[in-house]
């Protein structure tokens, strides 16, 4: 596993290097021109929300249900992908509508609901900061109960009229602008492997400190 | 399940229930203080939302469930403590019982106190805003009901889960609120629905539909995880 | 190891210099038909600032949480080993 860490880093860094490149190739978009662009890096970075959000979600599941200290290892570290992508896409998506439709932001069914999701990381990561011992496995039953929105996030703008973009626009892109957005979504899940492996390297050393700390006490 | 595993476990639901209910009765301490509070809430809103001696539009659905929300979060916390306080959460879980039926006996409790709690705030709303809630009164009624089991679903889980971490009390609403918001939206605006002048039954019966599809969903997950979260 | 790791930071922030010199160009003309009627004033908003900053915000994000993820990880690695050095010091008496 450790071997493909550094390919995929070099993999994932010509992506990122040349997808400016394929940005700019693309055509402009009739109604919303240049800004519609921002879209190349805002739906993949809720992917890799998404993936992440998934991740906890199992990885708590397993935890819950095991015991596995590994799994709730990559629980905790997903929760903090999901927070940090999910600002992301919180972030690029109101710069993109401020002027596709006018106003920062809409309390539409997409947005509040992506809002809420994100927010469920959030409290995710203070549990575990603040909760103290035994926090693991209430964050394990939040995970799980913050996936069950998941679907309802993704499929909110097929099942109400709301301002943003239906799901249906992925498929249904032209090639010029399937390409480029193929390459940033690719490169924007290796980059969620490489990030989440590297930050389960992160917990994974704070668990083995944990137990030199315990064996040097005895 | 068998018929008698069937019986043993609403055994352990009322017999849950009604401990939890007796021991409220004799102080009333939860219900009066959830009940006080619940007024309040009303009022600040009140005073916030109104603007030259009436109510802002649609102000009275929001103001219902926020109340419902806060007071039920405060009920919560109340009544997870009285457990802490003699380590009888515990006590609880070592004995045979079925682990979904304690879940679902304390659950049933919570219920009872909140339904209490809005019988009073309901009516209350419905004259301080000049709200035609009672218009339909059925529908209204199974849009509380089908919210407040919702809410208390999760809340219940997530407070017995709490009662032996740090920071419990601010905890409680920061685990609570993200993951109940679609339950308070689809209340929120199924009441708003009925508060219209040329009321929509359909679109409240959608969104009846969405809070039901929540409460099928929060008590599942809720009844496939109390025992491994709460055991050590 | 740590010159395929330099040779990866130098193209990811190419990249970065990329998008920003690319978004600054002037916008071709838009293929395809004239947009429908769109909300007023909306037009007179540049989108060229607001791509910038998008992009900025990713790259932003993304290297600002790895830097952060390699500074833990090296406080992490530091801390254990001086718990080893301790623990092997312990054994030994």
């Amino acid at each position: 596993m450790k071997k493909l860490f550094t390919p995929l880093l070099i993999l994932t860094a010509a992506m990122f290097a040349y997808a400016p490149v394929a940005i700019q190739n693309a055509p402009y978009e009739s109604t919303m021109g240049l800004v519609q662009k921002i879209f190349y890096f805002h739906v993949p970075s809720w992917f890799v929300m998404f993936s992440a959000a998934g991740v906890c979600g199992i990885g708590g599941a397993v935890f819950l249900f095991t015991g596995r200290k590994d799994a709730d290892r990559f629980a905790l570290a997903a929760a903090e992908l999901a927070v940090v992508f999910g600002l992301m896409g919180l972030l690029t998506g109101p710069l993109w509508g401020r002027k596709a439709w006018g106003v920062w932001w809409q309390w539409d069914a997409r947005l509040t609901s992506a809002l809420v999701m994100w927010l469920v990381f959030v409290a995710y990561l203070l549990l575990r900061k603040y909760g103290g011992a035994g926090s693991e496995k209430l964050s394990a039953v939040l995970a799980l109960f913050g996936m069950a929105n998941v679907p309802f996030v993704y499929l909110s703008v097929n099942l109400w009229r709301t301002v943003h973009p239906k799901t249906s626009v992925v498929m249904s892109l032209e090639p010029e602008m399937g390409r480029p957005f193929l390459l940033c979504s690719l490169a924007f899940m290796a980059l969620f492997v490489l990030v989440l492996a590297a930050r389960v390297r992160l917990e994974n050393m704070r668990a083995a400190l944990d137990e030199l700390y315990l064996s040097l006490e005895d | 399940m068998s018929p008698e595993a069937r019986q043993s476990f609403a055994a352990t639901v009322w017999l849950v229930t009604k401990k939890d209910l007796l021991i409220e009765l004799r102080s009333r301490e939860v219900v009066y203080t959830t009940l006080f509070f619940a007024v309040a809430c009303v009022l600040v809103f009140a005073f916030g939302f109104v603007r030259e001696g009436v109510a802002v539009d649609d102000a009275a659905a929001g103001i219902l469930w926020i109340a419902i929300a806060f007071s039920g979060t405060l009920a919560l916390g109340r009544t997870f403590e009285r457990e802490r306080q003699n380590d009888t959460l515990r006590a609880l879980m070592l004995t045979p019982a079925d682990r979904p039926a304690l879940y679902v006996g304390k659950l049933t409790g919570v219920l009872v106190l909140l339904a209490a709690v809005e019988l009073i705030v309901t009516p209350l709303v419905a004259l301080m805003f000049h709200a035609p809630l009672f218009a339909f009164p059925l529908m209204m009624g199974l849009l509380l009901a089908a919210g407040t089991i919702g809410f208390a679903a999760v809340g219940t889980l997530f407070a017995a889960m709490l009662v032996r971490a740090r920071s419990r009390d601010v905890l409680l609403p920061i685990l609570l609120y993200p993951i109940t918001i679609p339950v308070i939206i689809a209340g929120v605006r199924g009441t708003a629905v009925l508060l219209q002048p040329e009321v929509n039954l359909p679109v409240a019966r959608m969104w009846l539909s969405i809070l039901v599809f929540f409460d099928v969903v929060f008590i599942t997950l809720a009844l496939w995880t109390f025992e491994p979260a709460m055991s050590d | 190891m740590k010159k395929v790791i330099g040779l990866a930071v130098v193209l990811l922030c190419l990249g970065l210099l990329a998008t920003s010199a690319l978004a600054q160009q002037p916008p071709q003309p838009p293929e395809g038909f004239v947009p429908a009627a769109s909300v007023q004033g909306q037009e007179k908003l540049p989108a060229a600032p607001l791509v910038i900053t998008a992009y900025s915000v990713v790259w932003l994000l993304v290297f600002g949480y790895l830097w952060s993820i390699w500074r833990r990880i090296a406080h992490a690695e530091r801390d254990l080993s001086e718990v080893s050095r301790r623990l092997a010091g312990a054994q030994r008496r």
